[in-house]
């Protein structure tokens, strides 16, 4: 779990922060609510890990509250047997 | 379910969380024609007040333009009011025509579809020529309704960081299997005033493969030499597959929108796009202003040059004053004051002394990054402009924020 953990916090810390950002984003950084990913680029995140790990996430499930940390994104995962 | 007291107490805790979140939307009653200087009444009820419009997208000045006007006056006339049709029953008259015509020929496309505005374009093209098969990449930034176009079509989604070609790149190898892959982008960004980078965004179109669409709202008219748009000022025109692009900015500022582009796109959006089949055509007073809209742009690039010149004036102003402005060329001219509130507290200030200009903060704009959003028209005259310089100085004397580095503003301010 620890790998997928760090494989995501490492995708949204790449994909998101812009050069310069040095926000601090930690598993439990609020992504959504707190600005630094919008649901418009969301969906990025959930190309990424339906690529990465094989798996399809059907949009009911990848809502914004369920994407919020990289910890809420780990719990969505385990229900596809990632982990 | 009637409207019963359980469902109005719930739209009012709806209205009640949007005013706490500090983005209630008020309207400002404008008892005048739209210009550089307007009667304005707020707070509603209040006596009238003259102020010099500095937030509209009434870039070329024409909105209430003489030879507009009598265009207009003239179609009223001579093509009555309304249609009371959808284009293709019986909604389509010589000067609907006349107007696709001369956008194609002002745009440098192949061929132009009218609708009733831009959300319609964006909301209508790409449902219209892309499948499942096929991937959307568009840039962070683009505009809200490109956005919600985007949600209509079954195309697979995907973003990039903002003008960043290298993360493009990166997404348009990612995507080499789907079927097409379009590159979805605005010209001029709407809300920071920078350009696309347009010609590195053909450069990677062509590179692998990919169509490009350009929502070209707060271009068209006066960003590139004669006023094309971006697609001249990068040195692409012919090469952009989709313009998109509105009369209710620069060309008039009516209302309309089109979609520009190849020809094939153009005849799909006639046949499948939704707001093109389900809505009523522009009126015929609309188009005939907007067809002299396009006839003063197409013979002069007069006021074009004014708008450069006032745009060159107010940048350099508001620099050398000490704010901190974003970088750029267009007549969009974001002051940044990072806190919402300390915005807020200006456009206040600045209303009292006569300028209107109108603060942006999150979610309009990223957390942190409020601002106060100018825009240049070439209706304004340098008087104008020199008022509203003193009273932005004015102002950024009297919070302190002159000469100051974001995190001096930001220290003092809060985000």
């Amino acid at each position: 779990m620890s790998d997928v953990k760090q494989i995501v916090l490492d995708y949204v810390k790449k994909e998101y922060l812009e050069e310069g950002d040095d926000r601090e984003v930690t598993y439990s950084t609020p992504l959504i609510s707190g600005g630094i990913v919008d649901s418009f680029s969301m969906v990025s995140l959930k190309l990424f890990l339906e690529n990465k790990y094989n798996i399809k996430i059907p949009n009911d499930t990848a809502t914004p509250e369920a994407f919020d940390s990289v910890n809420n994104i780990v719990e969505v995962l385990k229900k596809f047997n990632v982990q | 379910m009637s409207f019963n007291d359980t469902v109005r107490e719930i739209y009012k805790k709806d209205l009640e969380a949007i005013r706490q979140g500090g983005i209630y939307k008020e309207e400002r009653i404008i008892c005048s024609p739209q210009s550089s200087e307007i009667e304005v009444e707020f707070p509603m009820g209040t006596d009238q007040k003259k102020v010099i419009n500095m937030c509209a997208n009434n870039y070329l000045g024409l909105s209430s333009h003489p030879e507009v006007i009598e265009a207009a006056r003239k179609g009223l006339d001579h093509r009555g009011y309304g249609m009371s049709s959808v284009r293709f029953i019986c909604g389509t008259q010589d000067i609907h025509k006349e107007l696709e015509s001369k956008l194609t020929k002002f745009l440098g496309t192949e061929d132009t579809i009218l609708f009733p505005s831009c959300m319609d374009a964006n909301a209508g093209v790409f449902e219209a020529v892309l499948t499942e098969a096929d991937v959307m990449i568009a840039d962070r930034l683009v505009h809200a309704s490109i956005v919600d176009g985007m949600r209509l079509c079954k195309a697979q989604t995907d973003n990039y960081k903002h003008s960043d070609m290298a993360h493009l790149e990166e997404k348009l190898q990612f995507h080499q299997k789907a079927r097409f892959r379009m590159i979805i982008t605005d010209g001029s960004f709407s809300m920071d005033g920078d350009l696309a980078k347009l010609d590195k965004i053909v450069e990677l179109a062509e590179k692998y493969n990919a169509m490009v669409f350009v929502d070209e709202s707060h271009a068209t008219g006066f960003i590139g030499k004669t006023g094309r748009g971006t697609h001249e000022h990068c040195n692409v025109v012919g090469k952009i597959d989709i313009i998109t692009t509105t009369l209710g900015k620069a060309l008039g500022g009516a209302s309309g929108g089109c979609v520009s582009g190849r020809k094939e796109i153009v005849e799909l959006c006639r046949q499948k796009a939704r707001p093109y089949l389900f809505s009523n055509t522009i009126p015929p007073v609309v188009v005939s202003g907007a067809n002299k809209v396009l006839d003063i742009i197409s013979r002069t690039t007069e006021r074009r040059d004014k708008l450069a010149r006032n745009t060159a004036f107010w940048r350099k102003g508001l620099t050398e004053a000490g704010f901190i402005i974003k970088e750029g060329e267009t007549p969009i001219v974001p002051v940044m004051l990072f806190n919402a509130k300390l915005s807020q507290d200006i456009a206040r200030m600045l209303y009292d002394d006569g300028i209107y200009a109108v603060g942006f903060f999150f979610p309009v704009v990223p957390k942190g990054q409020a601002r106060i959003r100018t825009q240049l028209s070439a209706a304004h005259e340098m008087h104008h402009l020199e008022k509203a310089l003193d009273a932005f100085i004015k102002a950024g004397k009297k919070f302190e924020i002159l000469h100051k580095t974001k995190q001096e503003i930001i220290d003092r301010y809060g985000m």
